[in-house]
């Protein structure tokens, strides 16, 4: 073929290459929502969902299941953080209520994030928290203390082998992102 | 003809059972069976497929080697042309096929029953920061750090797999563990139970073992398995199983060892401490607990481990330097050594930081300026 | 055919002859690997025996690292590249690659990148010290500051494999002599062609992975930090999805080096040809839906592992297709076995060996004992090693005549082979069993029962970094003085760099496109 017509045929594949190159970049990028969006559906990596709404549906009285609680505070975080309860036992479909307590034990305002983490993994998918403090940024002042809600039901059609699941929060200091003036208010 | 291949498939055969022998016989290169249900399950499924592969490559290697003496070009050298087939092709792809089935069928059953961790007896909170373990019991009022045991040297036959406080468990009970992290991501994991688990930071993982009665009185060994950092190699995992009843008498154990530390911390607060004091325990606090990353020297290895020589924080504001050692700082190395150590040791070892190396500042920092600090006064 | 071509430095510098472009990334690559042994030495020196004795654990740790960045970009990639560019114009009856300038500038990037690579040894805080795998949030929270130096190095070398990808699908596709039909190239042709498609997928991927590092570090996103509400596991998943396909990257054009070379020495065409195209389709298609099993201990629920190791022994089929059709080559040829046939026959012993440990490692619920260990150390270098790398050198002493005009010495050749093949497997061997008494990979001291395993893979180490450093002299010696290359050096090869060209192959050839029949 003579030369021109190889330099189109040429352009041609290599518009195409670069478009599934550009593709694949972004789609790197899309994997993110991506991996979100898989993990929402299918609760593989213990994530909980955001804030859901309680209906009233049938209470199972039958099923017990075990929620139990557990708390870590991460470094740089001069809290105290604990739930008021180890555990409890609900019926799927029930609305519960369960108190955490924070206390800022330092001499600043410090903003804190709670990152709930939930195992079995497969279990997130069935936790639905209508009420959380995890779902915003906690600021406490220094010395503050605080008891803070967290309203949750599990799901009905829990698989029938889910008898126990563990919810963790793990609390980190957030202030530098927030870019709020930790002021020695004593 | 006939008779010379069978003799050649004699002697690959009996090479590759050699080479098996090799590995089985030779069991301290073996994987270890450990002691637990899955463990064993575990090592049986290694060896199969270690067979199979063997079988497989006395077979692949048996007809290389046949091909290599009797396809030479001096004993043939007249090459056959063929050059395909369709039925030969079929045949090695569903053979290979059908092993793999044969593999998978054992496998699925087991992961299904290893990552199982319902109906636990017992909960331990497992948590890897940077380079230590810290053990929570859910059911009974213990935690506790496990760091190396840095007194052993090379020629001990527990180097780099001995701890300060081991992690202890009953027998026949179903233990489940809840790993997570506080830095970047850990991996706990004991070959004798084939439990792995990576600890990731913001998550928990569960996964749990169940140790026959035979084991209690036993010790297992097993290190940090996933690159965490300098000190990756240097975080052990120690698990001592006990009977029940012995287990329950070690529980009773450490609660009042706690009772009795609480009551030796607060004494010691209650005093007050002269320089040189403070300056003795501070420096073996220091060379123990801090020495690793920030050296002995106080130079520490910058940017990561900041040198604490001449540096704004040990030489300013005494609430900042209390603030960094008790709480931590996040996103970096530092840790919490308010949990680790106690009001004694850490103001010592803040006094230490604060007068050593030339800083000189002349502070002296008493274990109740840290309860006080601790409390938020 | 014309020979004549420029004189000096700037030949070299502006070059846009595929075959120069081919010699420098082939030597580009030697020195890498000459610098990434060393640094192997480094690693092997230390866990010669238990005890820290020369490095400390940081040090230890940016070697590790380093170590395994410049053997994966520096070495392996840019030498099949450099096969690329000397042998597909070649063997298609093309003149030249496509895309003759953007082929200069693929080359020129690497020396850059890994200029700013081995550089970051001497940034404050060291070089990256994370594993060639950079886990967040090591790598990005506790990244020492030559993290972002590495991040722009991948960047670069990324972008010169993508230049290079397009360019092999561009000439294969559009610049095949008439008459050349896919079905007709050589297999070395098609794995490349393969391999490109893997890399215009994949290192987009792995350029969004490091950028999100980037921005997570310094451009305040929570990517893969918890307490933003990322994950880093999320990290994991999208560098196994490059990672994955990366490793058949790295092997799929040696199996194409091995397809050319064992029916030449066997006298005998390369059995089931379409099934071997077939085969390396399906093994590129299946390494994109494998990528977790990297990932079998972070927590990631049963159907998952289900599905990833299922997945994972599948790939062992037309792997396993291939192995056997180099068997049924060599079966009923007439064999001889120069320098060129001797590593392809050790690259498909030692290949399967890793492969089978692979099979070993898809099966999640044992890969528990044997993640993170050196058992994994032990797969990899035997696929790599005795895979792309034998694979790399047998087509050097293969198609050394045709590119130099020059033999090598075949005692040489001969020696280079017994010395490398006795101490690869003295240097990896041993790793599979101190993995399975419970080593873990990347760590600098070690307790006594380790010992004896890591004193043999030392002492093998050793022997085969200085092999190669005899196998650098042997070739610079055939290349300077060597005996003088006939057209068809091998009685056996095939194809058109063999029938239609002369050793050494002139500067330009195939401007007329040759006919194929």
């Amino acid at each position: 073929m003579t030369e021109q017509v190889q330099k189109d045929e040429n352009k041609k594949l290599i518009l195409r290459l670069i478009a599934i190159i550009g593709g694949m970049f972004l789609f790197a990028f899309a994997l993110v929502p991506l991996y979100n969006v898989f993990c929402d559906i299918t609760g593989i990596n213990g994530k909980t969902r955001g804030q859901a709404l309680y209906e009233k549906v049938d209470i199972d009285k039958e099923r017990v299941i075990t929620v139990e609680f557990l708390t870590n505070i991460n470094r740089g975080m001069p809290w105290e953080f604990k739930s008021m309860v180890k555990s409890i036992e609900v019926h799927p479909g029930e609305l519960n209520e369960v108190r955490f307590y924070a206390k800022n034990r330092s001499k600043f305002d410090i903003v804190g994030q709670s990152v709930p983490s939930v195992s079995p993994g497969e279990a997130a998918l069935y936790l639905n928290k209508t009420e959380c403090f995890c779902f915003d940024q906690q600021r406490l002042n220094a010395g503050e203390e605080i008891e803070m809600p967290m309203k949750f039901y599990i799901d009905a059609d829990i698989p029938e082998d889910i008898t126990r699941l563990t919810l963790s929060y793990q609390l980190f200091n957030i202030t530098d992102s927030v870019k709020v003036e930790a002021v020695a208010t004593k | 003809m006939a008779i010379r291949r069978k003799l050649i498939a004699g002697i690959t055969s009996l090479l590759g059972f050699m080479l098996s022998g090799v590995v089985q016989a030779a069991a301290e290169m073996n994987m270890r069976p450990g002691v637990t249900e899955t463990s064993i399950e575990a090592y049986d499924l290694h060896m199969l497929v270690v067979w199979v592969m063997v079988i497989i490559s006395v077979f692949v290697f048996g007809a290389m080697i046949y091909s290599f003496i009797f396809h030479r070009k001096s004993k043939n050298p007249t090459p056959a042309t063929f050059s395909h087939s369709t039925k030969v092709e079929f045949i090695w792809t569903i053979i290979p096929i059908l092993i793999l089935i044969y593999l998978t069928i054992p496998a699925v059953k087991l992961l299904i029953k290893m990552e199982d961790a319902s109906e636990p007896e017992m909960s331990i909170q497992v948590t890897g920061s940077q380079w230590k373990w810290h053990y929570k019991y859910l059911e009974y009022d213990v935690d506790f750090f496990s760091n190396l045991d840095r007194s052993l040297k090379v020629d001990d036959p527990n180097y780099l797999l001995a701890v300060d406080n081991r992690l202890v468990i009953p027998a026949g009970t179903k233990v489940r563990f809840l790993v997570t992290a506080q830095d970047v991501i850990h991996s706990w994991w004991v070959p004798d139970l084939a439990v792995k688990k990576d600890a990731i930071p913001g998550f928990i993982n569960e996964t749990w073992t169940l140790v026959p009665e035979s084991a209690a009185g036993k010790i297992f060994r097993g290190q940090c398995t996933e690159l965490c950092g300098k000190d990756h190699g240097f975080m052990p995992v120690v698990v001592e199983v006990l009977s029940k009843e012995d287990f329950v008498k070690w529980t009773d154990q450490k609660a009042q060892e706690r009772k009795i530390a609480a009551k030796v911390a607060a004494e010691a607060a209650a005093q007050s401490w002269d320089m040189d004091k403070l300056m003795t325990l501070g420096k073996t606090t220091y060379e123990s607990k801090c020495a690793a990353c920030h050296q002995v020297n106080g130079e520490g290895m910058p940017p990561a481990f900041p040198a604490l020589k001449d540096s704004a924080i040990a030489i300013g504001p005494i609430d900042g330097h209390m603030s960094i050692v008790v709480n931590g700082k996040q996103g970096t190395g530092m840790a919490a050594y308010g949990p680790q150590l106690t009001d004694a040791e850490l103001a010592a070892v803040i006094t230490y930081e604060r007068n050593a190396w030339g800083n000189n500042t002349g502070d002296k920092v008493q274990p109740a300026d840290i309860q006080a600090f601790k409390a938020g006064n | 055919m014309s020979d004549h071509h420029p004189t000096g430095i700037t030949r070299w510098l502006y070059t846009t002859n595929h075959k120069d472009i081919g010699s420098m990334y082939l030597w580009f690559s030697f020195i890498m690997f000459l610098i990434g042994g060393a640094m192997a030495m480094v690693i092997r020196a230390e866990l010669y025996q238990p005890g820290l004795q020369f490095v400390e654990p940081n040090f230890f740790n940016q070697m590790t690292t380093m170590h395994g960045l410049i053997m994966v970009f520096g070495a392996v990639m840019p030498s099949m590249v450099g096969l690329a560019n000397w042998l597909i114009p070649m063997m298609i009856g093309a003149p030249d690659m496509a895309l003759p300038r953007m082929n200069n500038w693929s080359f020129w990037i690497l020396p850059f990148a890994f200029t700013l690579l081995l550089s970051s040894l001497f940034m404050e805080g060291g070089a990256p010290n994370f594993g060639w795998t950079f886990y967040a949030p090591l790598s990005t929270t506790y990244g020492p500051p030559s993290t972002d130096f590495f991040i722009l190095g991948v960047h670069m070398m990324g972008i010169s494999s993508i230049m290079g990808a397009i360019n092999v699908i561009v000439t294969v596709f559009n610049m095949r002599a008439p008459g050349m039909t896919l079905m007709k190239m050589p297999l070395f042709v098609w794995t490349w062609l393969i391999t490109a498609f893997l890399l215009i997928m994949v290192m987009p991927v792995l350029a969004g992975t490091v950028t999100m590092m980037l921005t997570d570090r310094h451009f305040g996103t929570s990517f893969f930090d918890a307490a933003g509400g990322g994950d880093p596991v999320m990290f994991q998943h999208i560098f196994w999805f490059f990672g994955h396909p990366e490793v058949y990257i790295m092997i799929l054009p040696a199996f194409g080096v091995v397809s050319e070379i064992i029916p030449a020495f066997s006298r005998k065409k390369l059995f089931g040809y379409s099934s071997m195209v077939y085969a390396t389709a399906s093994i590129a298609l299946l390494s994109f839906i494998v990528w977790a099993h990297h990932m079998f201990a972070v927590g990631m629920p049963v159907a998952g592992e289900l599905f990833f190791m299922i997945a994972t022994m599948l790939i062992a089929v037309p792997t396993g297709v291939k192995v056997f059709n180099w068997v049924a080559t060599m079966w009923q040829g007439s064999l001889t076995f120069e320098t060129p046939m001797l590593f392809s026959i050790a690259f498909v012993i030692l290949f399967t060996i890793g492969g089978f440990s692979g099979v070993m490692l898809a099966m999640a619920p044992v890969d528990f004992q044997y993640h993170d260990t050196y058992f994994v150390v032990a797969h990899f270098h035997y696929v790599l090693f005795p895979g792309a790398i034998f694979g790399t050198t047998a087509a050097v002493y293969y198609w050394l005549p045709k590119w130099t005009g020059k033999m090598y010495n075949e005692t040489s050749g001969k020696i280079h082979f017994w010395l490398s093949m006795i101490f690869v497997n003295l240097t990896f061997f041993p790793m599979h069993f101190s993995g399975l008494a419970g080593m873990p990979r990347r760590i600098p001291d070690y307790n006594m029962m380790f010992a004896d395993f890591n004193m043999w893979a030392s002492i093998g180490a050793f022997g085969l970094g200085l092999t190669q450093v005899y196998f650098l002299i042997s070739i610079i010696i055939a290349i300077r003085g060597g005996k003088k290359a006939d057209e068809k050096q091998w009685e056996g090869a095939t194809g058109l760099e063999w029938d239609a060209l002369p050793s050494p192959a002139p500067y330009h050839t195939f401007a007329t496109p040759p006919k194929v029949d």
